[in-house]
């Protein structure tokens, strides 16, 4: 079962919102990550997270992921409040309209690489063929093809963190959730794979949520938001002031 | 860096005469400053007395005559010893961007401080943004992805020591409230 977002009122998101968080509130104990925070990402967004460690900007993406709920505050996709819904129910989400991606790739070591590819698209209730055939194709995009029959122990890190995108790309999510997608990449492999994620996104018009502390990696992103302290840290804007003194 | 060092390297393709010289140093460098003519025809005069290069014909098209140059031996011995010497490593500490951050602490407050760090930091980040799609353009030109790259690490750099000196200065703040 899911749950609107009140479609009415001063936090109602406009239709080519694709995510928004009101008021996030999150702690760990007594220790707080997020300290209330609301921002909308749009339909085809490519929104870059960054900030330094520790500034709960991993946090904003598991609460925008449906992987957190958080104490305070609600989360939005399209007209659902998906904050208020179950775990399954988040879950299904998460196998369906939602790619998750991490650091470490969390390939399943008993797999191939081929095979943790088509693994979304076989719970999806896909046929073995079919979906063997798509992680090939997926694998070839991110320069991975040769290692198909490969088992995760056997790849450098750089690897399987391709294997890994090409895993979160493949069942062709509404919004795809990166953190630190080429944190174990070398600076041209992690180019190689940030141009091909962006440009498979832009042709699919997939939202992505990009966490990175890596401002080389921020750029890929149409937008930035920089988290510190467990809030949004809004550049001031150049008030009239700064203008008439930059003219002197 | 010597603009004759530069034009030394783009003559040594072959003769060039000055208004090919611009236009090559213009493509080839494509994140610097345009070269000006009176610059051009200044260095090549230059290096003409300095016997590195030297004029092997006049090209009449239309317009002007045209001077063609081609690097002598001399020439060519100056630009593999420059290409061979290392460029001292620069601390930049008169950075624009230390300046002014040390001076808004000094005639402000920490909000003086980390507002600028702020907003330069959003103006770097539009213009890594820039310099990423350049580069993401599968028919940018290599010398384009180069100067690319060269920007961003530049610019990647002064990004990461703002967040320092934000860090820094915030953490500068709580110890002097307590």
């Amino acid at each position: 079962m899911t749950t609107a977002m009140p479609s009415a009122g001063p936090h109602a998101a406009p239709p080519t919102t694709a995510l928004s968080a009101r008021s996030l509130v999150v702690s760990y104990g007594h220790t707080p990550a997020l300290r209330g925070v609301s921002l909308d990402v749009a339909r085809g967004e490519i929104l870059a997270v960054t900030g330094p460690s520790g500034s709960g900007k991993s946090t904003l993406l598991l609460c925008l992921a449906g992987i957190l709920v958080p104490d305070v505050g609600e989360v939005g996709f399209g007209d659902r409040c998906i904050s208020a819904e179950s775990e399954a129910s988040r879950s299904r989400l998460r196998r369906g309209e939602f790619g998750v991606l991490f650091q470490f790739g969390q390939l399943v070591p008993e797999l191939t690489a081929a095979e943790n590819v088509a693994l979304p698209l076989l719970l999806a209730g896909c046929r073995r063929k079919a979906a063997i055939t798509a992680a090939h194709t997926w694998l070839e995009r991110f320069g991975v093809d040769e290692l198909a029959s490969a088992q995760p122990s056997s790849m450098s890190g750089g690897q399987a963190q391709r294997v890994a995108v090409a895993r979160a790309l493949v069942s062709e999510p509404e919004v795809l959730f990166a953190d630190e997608p080429t944190g174990a990449m070398d600076t041209l492999a992690g180019e190689k794979v940030m141009a091909e994620l962006v440009r498979v996104a832009r042709q699919a018009g997939t939202t992505v949520v990009l966490v990175t502390h890596d401002a080389g990696i921020a750029s890929y992103g149409d937008r930035e938001v920089h988290v510190r302290d467990g809030l949004l840290d809004e550049a001031p804007r150049v008030t009239a002031t700064h203008v008439a003194s930059g003219a002197r | 860096m010597s603009i004759g060092h530069v034009l030394l390297g783009l003559l040594s393709k072959g003769g060039r005469h000055g208004y090919d010289l611009k236009r090559e140093h213009d493509e080839c460098f494509p994140a610097a400053r345009p070269l000006a003519f009176g610059q051009v025809y200044a260095t090549l005069e230059r290096l003409s007395r300095q016997g590195l290069v030297g004029a092997v014909a006049v090209q009449r098209v239309v317009g002007p005559d045209r001077t063609v140059y081609e690097v002598t031996a001399a020439g060519r011995r100056a630009l593999d010893a420059w290409l061979a010497d290392v460029e001292p490593p620069a601390p930049h500490v008169a950075n624009p961007l230390a300046v002014k951050s040390t001076i808004a602490l000094l005639v402000g407050d920490e909000r003086e401080a980390t507002d600028y760090l702020r907003r330069q930091r959003r103006a770097h980040m539009d213009r890594m943004r820039e310099y990423t799609r350049k580069k993401s353009d599968v028919a940018a030109p290599l010398n384009e992805v180069l100067a690319a790259d060269y920007a961003l690490l530049h610019l990647d750099a002064d990004v990461r020591w703002m967040e320092t000196a934000l860090q820094r200065v915030t953490a500068l703040k709580k110890e002097m409230s307590r």
